[in-house]
């Protein structure tokens, strides 16, 4: 018999989160600051628009790149918000969340042999969707000292003449780390330079905790080289309606929307009606649980400072990195050791990259009663280190 | 800060001043004067803690009364109010615009408690011209937490 498999699927390495969420699925009475996820529901206001669109019968496809009411309404966020002008006909597509953009983005994008340069630690899909795609992912090792930031030394040193496209993520997951408008203004004109494309992944564009986002399609000649994803699951609590978007220069969003057309048809109508009440009427939400992240965020790295981990400062998403490189042992040792001990999961910073060995992701998605219990159980368990 | 105190202890009156500090980003030492300053001037007023008193066997009956009060000369409303939220089974007294002047929120062990307040105390009572007695018959929320379907945590332990 043949091989069913293609060798580009089974070269690709199985999620590092996978492995530990089998440990910590074994396991009883786990308390987890696991979860790349609100703790928050969908706003009701939100959720009941999405009721009363299936009330009125509206369960049919949407146009191929999603309603227009929609788009119209992310064209205007994007205004609001970032000052950024798109237009909604033609450079807006509506997809099945963040996830599904990224992958359309690199089909469209990479050819064989093109290098894709991925800074990490970093969200997990973006190696195996370049690899899908044919493309070499190259990876930029972000550091602590930078405070994970993407430095010009990191990215002139990373860059060959095969090089087409820079993806970046900040806020980043699993790091916190954020760059702001000043961080960006040091690489654009290397971008420009050397004619690179850039994939920006801004899921967490809402979770910045005292300084206001930044991105890089909005610097002078950036835009046309621009592929910005963003979506509603982290900003309004809606990771399970599966809805995301993105925008940039007409020909590569055509390009996109015709690999969703064939592989997809159009993202979720139900969600596509009530994300545009989010749009319309959820600023205050997103309001009130950025303010909930940044008391939670404070208190956990207080907390771990406290007790003795080293922590930088995690300025978005919500998450907090923490060093545990002084203990002298491998972040999924850590990790294993602490869910046996004390029942708490966590992630080794690894799963998101060889350079998040040292580190540990904590979530901070989490009631702070929840924090609480959490913490004493990791402060009794580092003790015994 | 105040506001941020007051928000943060308006869901959750158990943080400590500690964990408020940490939340807060500020010192457990300011956490505490500020909470100190606000007791004194009556913006933090108590502490009560939110039962759901239908889940215990003792079992408590909720009434609203609407009252009409012919309101007195250089006094207003203030005097009857205070006559009526003196009472010690009388949760809440608010003044109201609209169809009647007073909301009386009262709290007894029977129906046959709160109709024997309403007719021997409230309904005599100088000033008052009417009263209409509403029962509570189930509570589905009390300061914006549900009282009923105590949510449990549906993610994933572990996502991405």
């Amino acid at each position: 018999m043949r091989n069913p498999l293609s060798k580009v699927v089974t070269e690709i390495e199985p999620s590092g989160i996978r492995k530990f969420f089998d440990i910590a699925a074994e396991m009883e009475d786990v308390i987890s600051l696991g979860v790349g996820e609100p703790d928050f529901d969908t706003p009701w206001h939100i959720r009941e628009e999405g009721i009363y669109s299936l009330e009125k019968g509206k369960t049919f496809y949407t146009s191929n790149s999603g309603l227009s009411e929609l788009k119209e309404e992310i064209s205007k966020y994007l205004k609001r918000r970032n000052n950024l002008d798109y237009d909604y006909k033609s450079e807006v597509l509506v997809t099945v969340g963040g996830s599904e953009a990224i992958d359309l983005a690199l089909r469209a994008m990479v050819d064989p042999g093109d290098e894709v340069l991925v800074p990490q630690p970093s969200y997990v899909s973006y190696v195996p969707c370049v690899q899908l795609a044919g493309g070499k992912p190259v990876i930029i090792e972000l550091e602590e000292k930078d405070q994970f930031k993407l430095t010009r030394e990191k990215l002139e040193a990373a860059i060959t003449e095969k090089t087409k496209i820079l993806i970046l993520a900040f806020p980043n997951n699993p790091t916190g780390a954020i760059m702001d408008h000043e961080d960006l203004a040091k690489i654009v004109d290397l971008i420009i330079d050397n004619d690179l494309y850039v994939i920006t992944d801004e899921i967490y564009s809402e979770l910045t905790f005292g300084k206001q986002h930044a991105t890089i399609a909005s610097f002078p000649g950036m835009k046309e080289r621009t592929i910005l994803i963003n979506g509603f699951s982290k900003a309004y609590a809606m990771t399970g309606w599966r809805l995301g978007y993105t925008v940039g220069p007409k020909n590569i969003i055509s390009q996109m929307t015709k690999i969703h057309q064939f592989a997809i048809m159009c993202a979720p109508t139900t969600s596509q009606y009530a994300a545009v009440e989010a749009l319309r009427n959820g600023d205050d939400d997103v309001e009130f649980m950025r303010n909930s992240y940044d008391q939670r965020r404070k208190y956990i790295v207080n907390r771990l400072r406290n007790m003795g981990l080293e922590c930088f400062e995690p300025e978005g998403a919500f998450y907090v990195f923490p060093s545990i490189k002084k203990f002298g042992i491998s972040s999924e040792e850590f990790a294993t050791e602490l869910i046996k001990a004390e029942r708490v999961a966590v992630v080794p910073g690894t799963a998101f990259g060889r350079s998040g060995e040292g580190f540990l992701r904590i979530s901070y998605a989490y009631s702070i009663d929840n924090l609480k219990i959490a913490l004493e159980r990791i402060e009794r368990f580092i003790k015994t280190l | 800060m105040r506001k941020k105190i007051l928000t943060a202890i308006d869901r959750n009156s158990k943080l400590t001043t500690e964990e408020l500090a940490l939340m807060l980003g500020t010192t457990k030492e300011e956490v505490a004067s500020l909470i100190d300053e606000m007791e004194k001037e009556g913006i933090i007023c108590g502490y009560p803690t939110l039962i759901n008193w239908d889940n215990i066997e003792n079992e408590k009956v909720t009434a609203l009364i609407e009252v009409k009060v012919t309101p007195q000369r250089g006094e207003g409303f203030d005097k009857v109010a205070e006559r009526i939220y003196k009472f010690e089974e009388v949760e809440s007294v608010y003044l109201m615009s609209g169809g009647y002047d007073l909301t009386v929120m009262i709290e007894g062990k029977s129906m046959k408690e709160i109709a024997h307040f309403v007719s021997s105390k409230l309904a005599p009572m100088d000033r008052i011209e009417s009263t209409v007695t509403h029962f509570v018959l189930k509570k589905y929320k009390e300061h914006g937490i549900p009282l009923v379907d105590k949510k449990k945590d549906e993610r994933m332990l572990i996502t991405p």
